[in-house]
């Protein structure tokens, strides 16, 4: 049974979490705003494994609906449009773990619904599971029961499209283990853990038949509604660092081995 | 912009540029076609090129299956096709040339031979891009666009000049094309032997485009042949080349001996008289081939002087971490090496350096952008007029040369004060156009291929000897080691520096030129009233100061009566040719901050922290353009001044030009102190001053010396720059890893 999908993927955007700024000599805070900035990696990997799931689904298509400040959305989607052909839904707003999940998710059920043509047997929604940008890890499981979606899985590491359509899931659960999940079938929510699918490669002629749609999207890209206004924040602090370092030389491999092994049993 | 030493609220630069800073700079920020190809490229250059130069892969001269694995990653990046058209599987339409200069940028941002390779492929369709029949381009580019499981057919260039003459005069070649076969009624076939060397490409190269000479009576003068693999006879890819540098391209010394139809002449041929006539000479080929790439290959020099500026202030802060007499905290644990001035500045040169060779690249890209199109159309429009290739287009064009020096006049001018009629007929001649904008080619491509390999190459010696011995092993962060060597390559292929220096010899003393020229001072004089601490100001009075030695030079002598500017007074041309570059990269750099400077406060993103990023970029301009105009300063004033006969004691015309004692003592009476102003003076008893001779006199140089001393003071205040740009330096904030392994 070939079935053929509507993937609206959710995400927003971090600073890169591969770098991080080496702090100013003297009092000043590092800035991570002033990284460059990526699509959050969790999402991230939701797009990347819808963008696998929709080419071997032909007729299926993936949205992508996408908060975050829209001029450095644009410098993100000239990397990320070159991966998968997609529709983007932009939505002009803050690039920050400390907006309120309840808010983003209804900014993004707003998006998302208004989407038209979806078709509920065939939706799926897919998400990551956390963020780097400091989230709750909440945001898709109050966006899929704004959308009605009852079928909620979350930290997937594997989606399998079964022989009658129905979708056999790998969650991430506690010492490395699965839970696996038979589902039905559409719609079902998926928040992403890592996946198991690789990073599809860039492909400029993709991103050039994309940027027909991505580039009016950005522009006509509405500014959310203003977020963090129902949350009074009593203290922000930076986190504590910890800093364990001891410079030991000539020690033989099997010390070290032996000091880490303790260490972890520790 | 400001020249205000360095205040406690001094707004200064808070991370390093990224691409929205460098879309701006380099005008891209509306192509978001090139947007993605940079990050297209980015991805493997700083991923599987990066990989590979971890790995070793630079250790062999082979042709590897790591180095191979490589061009799989180019097609799949879009690399292989940006140089297509998009009828021919290609995905960018328009004029190619920055698309070619940033992605030559991104590789080489990494390792310049992965871009050589990238680059070099274009190079080996560009013949048939600019010259060839429409049958060849709809037949190669198609081929050579990468497409499904279908491996492109990959090119390669071969020009090759006789030994010793080789990458000096491309006017003697070492191959030979023969008639093998001319039936009556049917297309000649053609016997071509050639023996490359130094031929990029070759272990993989399906087709070559080579330049040859004819050997037969019955085909007129040179031309360029495609050669395929398949064809019958001899296509031996030769022995490798053992070169040190740029080891991810692929350089061997091939042989060809070939058969092969008159249809593959780059251009086609007609036949008079019974002889084939090629439309296109292999000069007049390589000629529109050259001035395009040489742009990439400066820009490949540019991109690893930038590219060192992070792991070098890594290496400089971190330098004494660990060290159990360092501290946290410390000055010395924070700052390590940056805490000595002389490592700030010298780390400026290099950034500085960079960035005014990436100015200077990008904007003659985006020059040959712009005249692409206006070459067509201008051939389309001596055609129409019976003007034809040759000589009949050369004397059409230098007709129409004071039209170019009219309008140029005219657009200085300000709308209202102007023969606005005139102007706009003038303006809307793409002759006239054309004739512009390829003046100004012919000066900034061998410019960019000058300046930025070869000072740029010494430049990136520096950058090496800041990263201490570490700078020289293979661990080197942001191999830099590799990429000094590496730069001494660009410096070299597609014609050394001499040539760059010989064509620019000849084509900065063209009128329309020095017409532009002139506007280019007026323009440096109205930036630095608007941003005064650009150093705008010292650049303008330094370009002056060129042109009157240039206007001197060519109408002086030397001290025994031969005339100083000529071709082969290659101690004259050729350091006026070097000064000149100074005074463009300089002048690039500050027309990109000015355009920061405008575009960049209404930019989302570019707009947080614009004013120290401002700052210190107009900082990094004042002393970029500080020490263009000492270069220039000390040129101008050797080939002015160095080719004039020292006055002697001995010469009796120089001795009798000198001031006797009694002379001087009556001039004293009459007005106090004037013998002060005096240099040279015999006494009666016919001794002098202990020194070489009179002091040398400076008839009919009076403007220059006083040109020479208003530079001297122009340069007031750019120290100040460099000092507050260091303390920028100390304090911006790095990643604290590279983003490619190294």
């Amino acid at each position: 049974m070939s079935v053929s999908y509507q993937i609206v993927v959710c995400a927003g955007l971090a600073p890169d979490p591969l770098q991080t700024l080496e702090p100013v000599p003297g009092p000043a805070l590092k800035n991570e705003l002033a990284l460059p900035a990526v699509l959050d990696p969790w999402a991230a990997h939701a797009l990347y494994e819808a963008a696998h799931l929709a080419k071997s689904r032909p007729g299926s298509k993936v949205y992508l609906v996408a908060l975050a400040p829209k001029a450095k959305l644009q410098q993100v989607m000239m990397t990320v449009a070159q991966k998968l052909p997609f529709e983007l839904i932009a939505l002009d707003g803050p690039m920050s773990g400390f907006a309120d999940a309840a808010e983003v998710a209804a900014a993004l059920s707003a998006a998302v619904s208004g989407i038209a043509g979806l078709d509920r047997e065939r939706w799926l929604l897919f998400g990551g599971w956390e963020s780097a940008t400091r989230g709750a890890g909440a945001t898709m499981q109050m966006l899929a029961e704004r959308l009605g979606i009852i079928d909620q899985f979350l930290a997937v590491d594997e989606l399998r499209v079964e022989e009658d359509g129905s979708l056999r899931v790998w969650e991430r659960v506690e010492g490395g283990g699965h839970q696996v999940s038979l589902c039905e079938g559409p719609p079902a929510m998926l928040a992403w853990a890592t996946g198991r699918l690789p990073e599809p490669v860039n492909n400029p002629q993709i991103g050039m038949a994309n940027m027909r749609g991505v580039m009016p999207a950005l522009q006509r890209a509405r500014p959310a509604p203003p977020l963090g206004g129902g949350i009074e924040y009593r203290k922000v602090a930076l986190p504590a660092q910890q800093r364990q370092t001891r410079v030991v030389k000539d020690a033989a491999p099997e010390e070290i081995a032996r000091e880490l092994a303790a260490w972890i049993r520790e | 912009m400001r020249a205000t030493a360095i205040g406690k609220e001094t707004q200064t630069l808070r991370t390093l540029p990224g691409d929205d800073v460098r879309q701006i700079l380099w005008r891209f920020g509306d192509r978001f076609d090139l947007q993605m190809l940079v990050q297209s490229v980015r991805a493997v250059a700083r991923g599987p090129v990066a990989r590979a130069v971890a790995n070793g892969a630079r250790h062999s001269h082979q042709w590897t299956k790591e180095k191979d694995d490589l061009l799989r990653e180019f097609d799949a990046a879009g690399i292989t096709s940006v140089f297509l058209d998009p009828e021919f599987g290609g995905y960018l339409a328009g004029p190619k040339n920055l698309a070619l200069a940033l992605t030559a940028f991104e590789l080489a941002w990494v390792d310049a031979g992965a871009a050589t390779a990238s680059l070099a492929g274009c190079l080996g369709l560009a013949p048939i891009h600019e010259r060839g029949t429409p049958e060849q381009k709809a037949e190669y580019m198609s081929r050579s666009a990468p497409g499904g499981d279908r491996t492109p057919l990959r090119g390669a260039f071969c020009l090759t000049e006789p030994i010793p003459y080789v990458g000096v005069e491309t006017g003697l070649l070492s191959g030979k094309v023969r008639i093998a076969e001319w039936r009556e009624g049917q297309e000649p076939l053609l016997h071509v032997t050639k023996r490359g060397r130094f031929i990029t490409n070759m272990d993989f190269a399906g087709f070559v485009t080579a330049a040859v000479d004819s050997g037969d009576p019955k085909i007129h003068g040179s031309c360029m042949v495609i050669l395929e693999k398949t064809d019958a006879g001899v296509f031996d890819p030769g022995a490798p080349a053992r070169k040190l540098v740029h080891q991810l391209s692929s350089t061997t010394d091939p042989i060809f001996d070939l058969t092969v139809p008159a249809s593959r002449i780059v251009g086609g041929y007609t036949i008079e008289d019974g002889v084939v006539v090629p439309n296109y000479s292999h000069s007049e080929i390589i000629e529109a081939v050259f001035r395009r790439t040489r742009v990439t290959v400066g820009l490949m020099t540019a991109a690893k002087l930038l590219s060192a500026v992070e792991p070098l202030i890594r290496y400089h802060r971190e330098r004494f971490r660990g060290g159990e007499s360092v501290p946290p905290g410390s000055p010395r644990f924070e700052l390590g090496l940056q805490q000595r001035e002389d490592v700030l500045h010298r780390l400026l040169e290099v950034w500085s350096t960079g960035e005014a060779a990436a100015s200077l690249g990008f904007s003659t890209a985006r020059l040959f952008d712009e005249l692409d199109p206006l070459e067509r159309e201008k051939e389309r429009v001596l055609a129409a007029q019976g003007v034809h290739g040759g000589t009949a287009l050369f004397k059409a064009l230098r007709k129409r040369q004071p039209d170019a020096i009219e309008c140029l006049t005219l657009a200085a001018q300000p709308a209202g004060r102007r023969n606005q009629e005139r102007y706009d007929a003038l303006a809307a001649d793409p002759v006239v156009r054309f004739l512009a904008l390829d003046a100004q080619a012919n000066v900034l491509c061998p410019a960019v291929k000058l300046w930025n390999t070869g000072h740029g190459a010494n430049v990136l010696r520096e950058a090496v000897s800041l990263m201490g011995g570490y700078g020289i092993t293979e661990d080197c962060p942001g191999f830099l080691g590799y990429k000094w060597m590496d730069a001494q390559l660009e410096a070299t292929y597609e014609g050394p520096e001499a040539v760059q220096r010989r064509q620019l010899s000849l084509t900065m003393t063209n009128e329309v030129f020095l017409a532009q020229f002139k506007l280019w001072i007026g323009e440096m004089r109205r930036i630095a009233a608007r941003y005064p601490g650009s150093g705008a100001c010292a650049l303008a009075t330094a370009m002056e100061l060129w042109l009157w030695t240039l206007n001197h030079l060519q109408k002086a002598t030397d001290a025994a009566g031969v005339k100083l500017y000529s071709g082969n007074r290659q101690g004259v041309t050729f350091p006026l040719a070097d000064a000149l570059c100074w005074l463009l990269a300089s002048r690039a750099q500050i027309l990109d901050v000015v355009e920061l400077a405008e575009q960049g406060p209404s930019h989302p993103v570019v707009s947080e922290g614009l004013e120290g990023l401002q700052n210190f970029f107009t900082d990094l301009c004042h002393a970029q353009a500080a020490r263009a105009a000492g270069e220039v300063g000390r040129i101008c004033a050797e080939l002015v001044f160095g080719y004039r006969r020292h006055p002697s004691w001995d010469a009796e015309g120089d001795y009798q030009g000198c001031y006797q004692e009694d002379e001087l003592i009556a001039i004293e009476s009459l007005v106090p102190g004037m013998s002060a102003w005096t240099p040279d003076m015999i006494r009666e008893d016919g001794s002098h001053a202990s020194k070489a001779g009179p002091c040398a006199r400076m008839d009919g140089l009076h403007d220059f010396t006083r040109l020479r001393a208003k530079l001297d003071g122009c340069l007031t205040g750019s120290l100040l720059a460099r000092d507050r740009a260091a303390h920028a330096l100390a304090h911006v904030m790095i990643p604290q890893a590279l983003d490619y392994p190294a």
